[in-house]
């Protein structure tokens, strides 16, 4: 550089403004989630800090709402919770198989018209939802599924597979053949090579896919808007009809829960993440 | 040498060639039916009621079979004066028919969609239509009101006998054809639509914006931090992305509020005054807020994996033969993240038209996108057939978005995460 005293404390200057736009973009990420913490211990039935939040007195703390969120007694928490972990356990063994036999063949040499199957695979996740939850609505309806938690399991498999696709599909790029050749010329049928060879390694990008499936239902709200009836309610329904009508801080407490939930699905996710690159490193 | 001699067999007498084929199909055959049973299941509930919307938007078939013979009489007439007693004496039939299947209150609706003043006309006739005499139906219904004398209406009755229509689309698009056929627009006052069109791609592209604008420091930082910083701040990035989005919009409906943490932090700071604090929630000033933090990660992500892959080094060869930092970064840096802004604008713009549950909780009347309208038509006007119209509008806007960038920048190009 040809005048470096004059242009490394320009630089500096930018350098500092620099980290000071990143730190405000953190924090305008996360922020508002910490937010939703503290609100749901209030003693009262305000959703902003009280006073005595404000000036840390303890009495204006409590479980209470945690408290109405388990035994209250009009709530359908209860329901809505057992309702939407069978639907997304449902939905998400439905979408890893399917989604792990057609990555199988999508990944294969010799798959015909492959970029055309495979846009039409992954379209559900191209698709505005709002046009996905009016065309699954009408099928559901047709079929007499509408209202049921069939109907349900099988819209959020439409909407879970194209991730499992996308996951394992990227994990069998960078997958050996050869060992499985190496497994059938050592006398191995399809099925047993695929269960003992090609799915342990696959496993990460199946997992992940899985979680990706996994959370796509368990938070999907606007199929389930066109689709479900009183007994199909789930937690995000529960939460839409709360935000929209009675805003009460129990809702925060069950915000606080499912960001523990998406927390430990976070720290899963990135382990197996960084699993599956290390393997794909010794791979290499 | 004669080419037989060429042929190379396989130990069972097949020539190679032959052989080698039958094994591709095979293989073929293999790949193809691992992924059908998926491609079925989406051809099945998917692709196909996607193409039944298409259907539906363009139906119209009701009147169509309300009406057979009159339809079919009165193909003969011009259209100019009234018509014939043919044309009226396959009227009453049909009429008569849907009299007694309790179907003409139906029939009186949608004639009146398409001319006012249809419902009381229809409901005088079937008053009158049960002492009507055999013959002449002409003058008897001509007589049960003086509307049924005037051509308008009868030219109205045919502009229905096509069984499908692109009024929906027109609709969508605050157009409609009046009594000449001519295609014009509503008036002034009138075009919600349009205003509704003009303010999702507003929103869509402005949220886009702010998204790059914020995430292309953020995600330059974690590219260049070491691994031990950048892991813990790509928390930071992922832990909202897992988040459910009732969640996250919920604590913004919190934040956002009137007597919100943003407000009171406002009034603590002097910027406004106790009693004058701003609506933030329930207008635009809302979806624009939560939409861009709740987008933000779908444009780190693919930004932060193409920036991982650019070697520090390039930057430094730029300086050292002479750019200032900015030139460099401009001239080497920026041109090379071209894939990542691409794949980080499409998809937050395409998620962004397509939004629904964040702008209905905290965009207010002003902020709602089309979207809205669309579930508003699905589960409170019942009009399923304009709701497809909407959606399929919106779906064939997506689509182009994705050719132009497949055109641009590459489909292939994408990187996610």
């Amino acid at each position: 550089m040809a005048l470096p005293k004059y242009t490394e404390p320009h630089y500096r200057i930018w350098h500092y403004i620099y980290l000071i736009i990143c730190g405000a973009v953190f924090f305008f990420l996360i922020a508002p989630l910490f937010v939703i913490f503290p609100l749901s211990f209030n003693a009262e039935e305000f959703l902003s800090f009280s006073d005595g939040m404000k000036r840390l007195d303890p009495d204006a703390f409590s479980l209470r709402w945690y408290k109405d969120m388990v035994y209250g007694t009009k709530n359908p928490w209860g329901l809505a919770t057992k309702n939407s972990f069978i639907i997304a356990v449902f939905a998400t063994i439905g979408s890893v198989i399917l989604g792990t036999v057609a990555a199988l063949g999508l990944s294969s040499r010799h798959m015909p018209y492959k970029g055309f199957i495979m846009a039409v695979l992954i379209s559900p996740m191209i698709v505005p939802l709002i046009i996905s939850g009016v065309a699954i609505f009408f099928f559901m309806a047709k079929a007499g599924l509408a209202a049921t938690h069939l109907g349900i399991i099988l819209a959020h498999i439409i909407l879970g597979t194209p991730f499992v696709v996308i996951t394992v599909t990227a994990t069998l790029s960078g997958f050996d053949h050869s060992v499985t050749r190496a497994a059938a010329s050592l006398g191995s049928n399809p099925v047993n090579t695929f269960m003992k060879i090609t799915l342990p390694l696959i496993l990460p990008g199946v997992i992940s896919g899985g979680l990706f499936a996994f959370v796509t239902s368990f938070d999907e709200v606007v199929v389930v808007l066109f689709l479900a009836g009183l007994e199909n309610t789930t937690i995000p329904i529960q939460m839409w009809t709360g935000l929209r009508e009675q805003l009460s801080p129990t809702i925060l407490a069950v915000a606080t829960c499912l960001i523990i939930l998406s927390t430990l699905i976070l720290v899963t996710a990135e382990l197996l993440r960084r699993r599956s690159e290390r393997l794909r490193g010794i791979n290499r | 040498m004669n080419s037989e001699t060429k042929l190379i067999l396989t130990t069972d007498g097949i020539p190679l060639e032959i052989s080698l084929k039958k094994a591709e199909r095979r293989n073929k055959i293999k790949a193809f039916l691992l992924v059908a049973p998926l491609l079925l299941f989406i051809i099945i509930t998917y692709v196909f009621p996607i193409g039944n919307m298409l259907l539906r938007s363009v139906d119209d078939k009701m009147v169509t079979e309300m009406l057979p013979k009159t339809f079919k009489s009165m193909e003969k007439w011009d259209g100019q004066a009234l018509p014939s007693e043919e044309v009226f004496e396959s009227f009453y039939l049909d009429f008569r028919k849907l009299v007694d299947e309790k179907r003409e209150g139906k029939l009186s609706t949608q004639l009146n969609y398409t001319k006012n003043g249809f419902k009381s006309i229809i409901k005088k006739l079937r008053r009158k239509s049960k002492s009507f005499e055999e013959g002449n139906y002409k003058e008897q219904i001509m007589a049960v009101h003086k509307r049924w004398a005037d051509v308008e209406y009868w030219k109205a009755i045919k502009r229905r006998a096509p069984a499908y229509t692109t009024q929906k689309y027109l609709k969508g698009m605050d157009m409609f054809q009046n009594e000449e056929g001519k295609i014009v627009s509503v008036g002034e006052d009138r075009r919600i639509h349009r205003v509704l069109w003009l303010r999702t791609l507003e929103i869509a592209f402005f949220v886009t914006l702010f998204c790059f604008l914020m995430a292309y420091p953020i995600a330059h930082l974690l590219a260049t931090l070491p691994m031990k910083y950048s892991n813990l701040l790509m928390i930071c990035v992922l832990l909202p992305f897992w988040t459910s989005l009732l969640v996250r919009t919920a604590s913004w409906m919190i934040l956002l509020q009137q007597q919100g943490v943003v407000n009171d932090f406002f009034v603590w700071t002097g910027l406004v005054s106790d009693d004058n604090r701003p609506e933030m929630m329930y207008n635009k000033t809302g979806s624009y807020v939560a939409m861009t933090q709740i987008l933000l990660p779908f444009m780190v992500l693919p930004l932060y994996s193409v920036m991982k892959t650019i070697s520090p080094s390039l930057m430094r060869a730029g300086k050292s033969l002479g750019g200032t930092p900015f030139i460099a970064f401009w001239k080497v840096y920026f041109p090379l993240t071209i894939p990542g802004i691409g794949a980080g604008c499409l998809l937050v713009f395409i998620l962004a038209i397509g939004y629904y549950i964040t702008p209905a909780l905290v965009g207010g009347a002003s902020g709602t996108l089309i979207s809205n309208q669309i579930a508003f038509h699905m589960k409170s006007t019942l009009d399923w057939s304009f709701a497809s119209a909407m959606g399929l509008m919106l779906l064939s806007g997506v689509l182009a978005i994705y050719w132009i960038y497949n055109k641009i920048v590459g489909i292939d190009n994408i990187k996610l995460g």
